[in-house]
């Protein structure tokens, strides 16, 4: 059992989300980076099925009442096992009563803290990930507190500790970030130059950055003049209510895109521009506060390039782990 | 007025356009403009897809005059998707032989009720009028001569659960009356930072309800008794999915009093509360007819 002794700012329990739902306005949640949420799990001989804990800017302090292997991977939140700073993409063994805790975050925004055998909570629609605007998943529905307990579930016997994730197959979390995006949807709907401006902004992130979605203030997108169409309501960057695609960038009132993350509201008026690639949303999420970021335009082909890209190296840090 | 910025991503004549969200994501868009031909042929592409059960389809959702389809790329080429979903399109055509299978469901409402009335009182420096009620801004905005008979054009006509979404269970209703009768309000200058669950509003040619608590640009106009989440999964209508509309549910709003409502939260409080609800064909072809006989027809289903 897990005890938590300080619940960090926003620590959550997330797996790879929950499908199936969207088209009755359900998000699938998850990890907000991926990769990083696959390893850590891979560290400590988990599958990608296994739920872990998505801790935010200020880390989690937990007490271990059993044996069990930990890894911490995704932003640079130096992690410390009774007091004792150890390393982070690496496989740790820790004994009952031994304690689990973070430094100040040095960069990125979300550690994942993968425990072996995974965190055990009631999987809700195929998922544990937690969805707190409904309190759906995870424990009890909402972020964790002090207090708070966690089972996890029957470990696999392959977690070694030391093993360890090579350096360059880490991920690092600069300050300037590029996230690549394919243009469509209604960016018809702008006129030329506001999308040429687009990606020529230092897009600063704003305080309003959560899991639902990124704010980012810089620059201004005008939209083309047109007579609204039927049901869609006055203002310019208004449509008819229409979904929205995880990662889709919207720009209400044509000041402040935002970007739709894994918690997305999933649908709206606001006409959407432009989507995250799947391979750059873990970027995304692992960006902060007044981090400076570029949204670069590619095509389909380049997205999926990358998503391959990105899948194998995941295949390498299985291959370097020695799982196969 | 401008050129668009990239004429290979613009509409067709038709107002249809189909393009990648990143590259899991298709959004076809059906129409610019909101009609009821156009969400009922988003309803017949959708459940047609649904139907097909298509490797590497991981989320199928109908919206307003538009749908959009979450894809494995790993398992299909988003292309090919596309495709496939063009051709689906003119399989479909006009959906003027489509029927919609569904259920006609009684949602009572409580108009003017005092929770939206101090929240629409609170947020008055974020309205077009501060100094009248929403009700009556759209009321007046729409033609009618007072409240009563705004409320009374609301609840006179089912509406179709068009979409689902925003935050889970919200339901996008488009009220079944000829184009000249649909009802249209603007959202709120500056969004709400609160709307109480259950609130009942109004935001372009659509009502929804507030399924909890949260923000909100919609205009105010009331509060549903029945809730529309049950997380939980206490009350009887939620035992199988703990969201209670689901796309094309024709509801139809019924104003109440203060008694009814408490009678209903009652209900609810002791987990006996259920919708009245029955299974409906809605002939989209008898409506464009006659509108009017048609949703009276619907209406005695639920009433009989």
């Amino acid at each position: 059992m897990l005890r938590v002794h300080r619940p960090g700012l926003m620590t959550t329990v997330q797996d790879a989300g929950r499908v199936g739902a969207y088209h009755l306005g359900m998000p699938p949640s998850g990890a907000m980076d991926r990769f990083s949420f696959s390893v850590a799990n891979l560290l400590v001989g988990n599958t990608d099925a296994h739920a872990a804990l998505e801790c935010t800017y200020l880390g989690p302090e937990i007490e271990f009442t059993e044996p069990a292997h930990i890894a911490v991977t995704g932003a640079d939140m130096p992690l410390k096992i009774n007091g004792e700073p150890v390393d982070g993409w690496t496989c740790h063994a820790v004994s009952p009563g031994e304690v689990v805790s973070f430094d100040f975050l040095k960069a990125g925004a979300r550690a994942y803290l993968a425990v072996s055998g995974g965190i055990d909570v009631p999987p809700v629609l195929g998922s544990r990930s937690t969805y707190t605007l409904t309190g759906t998943g995870g424990l009890d529905g909402r972020a964790l507190r002090e207090g708070d307990e966690l089972k996890t579930g029957a470990a696999a016997t392959s977690a070694a500790a030391g093993a360890s994730v090579p350096e360059e197959l880490r991920t690092v979390h600069p300050s300037q970030v590029e996230l690549r995006v394919v243009v469509g949807l209604a960016s018809y709907r702008l006129v030329p130059e506001s999308l040429a401006a687009f990606f020529t902004t230092d897009w600063r992130v704003t305080p309003d950055a959560n899991r639902v979605g990124y704010r980012y203030r810089g620059g201004a997108i005008e939209f083309v003049d047109r007579t609204p169409p039927a049901g869609a309501g006055s203002d310019p960057a208004n449509v008819v209510d229409i979904g929205y695609p995880v990662g889709s960038i919207q720009v209400p009132g044509g000041s402040e895109p935002i970007a739709l993350l894994h918690d997305a509201v999933t649908a709206g008026g606001y006409a959407t521009i432009a989507t995250i690639i799947s391979a750059d949303l873990g970027r995304a999420g692992q960006s902060r506060t007044n981090d400076v970021t570029r949204f670069v335009e590619v095509t389909l082909e380049e997205a999926l390039t990358a998503r391959h890209e990105l899948a194998a190296r995941l295949t390498r840090v299985h291959e370097a782990l020695g799982a196969g | 007025m401008t050129a668009a910025a990239r004429p290979e991503l613009a509409p067709g004549p038709d107002g249809s356009l189909y393009t990648f969200g990143g590259d899991e994501w298709i959004v076809a868009q059906l129409s610019e403009s909101m009609s009821l031909r156009a969400n009922l042929r988003a309803q017949a592409v959708t459940r047609r897809l649904a139907e097909l059960a298509l490797p590497g389809v991981v989320e199928i959702c109908p919206s307003n005059a538009a749908y959009m389809v979450r894809i494995d790329p790993d398992v299909v080429h988003p292309r090919a998707m596309l495709e496939r979903l063009k051709e689906l399109a003119e399989e479909v055509g006009e959906a003027e032989d489509f029927v919609l299978q569904t259920r006609i469901v009684d949602v009572p409402v409580l108009f003017r009720d005092e929770w939206t009335h101090e929240t629409v009182m609170r947020f008055r420096d974020r309205h077009q009028t501060p100094d009248r009620t929403d009700l009556e801004f759209a009321a007046e905005l729409n033609g009618y001569p007072d409240t009563d008979s705004f409320i009374a054009a609301m609840v006179g006509a089912p509406f179709i659960v068009s979409m689902i979404g925003f935050v889970p269970a919200v339901p996008w209703g488009y009220q079944l009356v000829p184009a000249d009768r649909q009802i249209e309000v603007p959202k709120y200058v500056r969004p709400r930072t609160f709307t109480p669950e259950r609130a009942f509003g109004w935001g372009g040619g659509f009502s929804a309800i507030y399924p909890v608590d949260g923000a909100g640009g919609y205009q105010l106009f009331g509060i549903c008794p029945g809730p529309i989440v049950d997380p939980a999964q206490r009350l009887a209508d939620f035992r199988e999915q703990f969201t209670f509309p689901r796309p094309g549910d024709i509801f139809r709003y019924r104003a109440i009093e203060r008694a009814e409502y408490d009678a209903i939260r009652a209900t609810v409080e002791d987990g006996t509360f259920r919708y009245r609800q029955r299974e409906v064909e809605f002939v989209p072809h008898d409506w464009f007819a006659d509108p009017d006989g048609t949703v009276r027809r619907l209406e005695g289903v639920l009433d009989a």
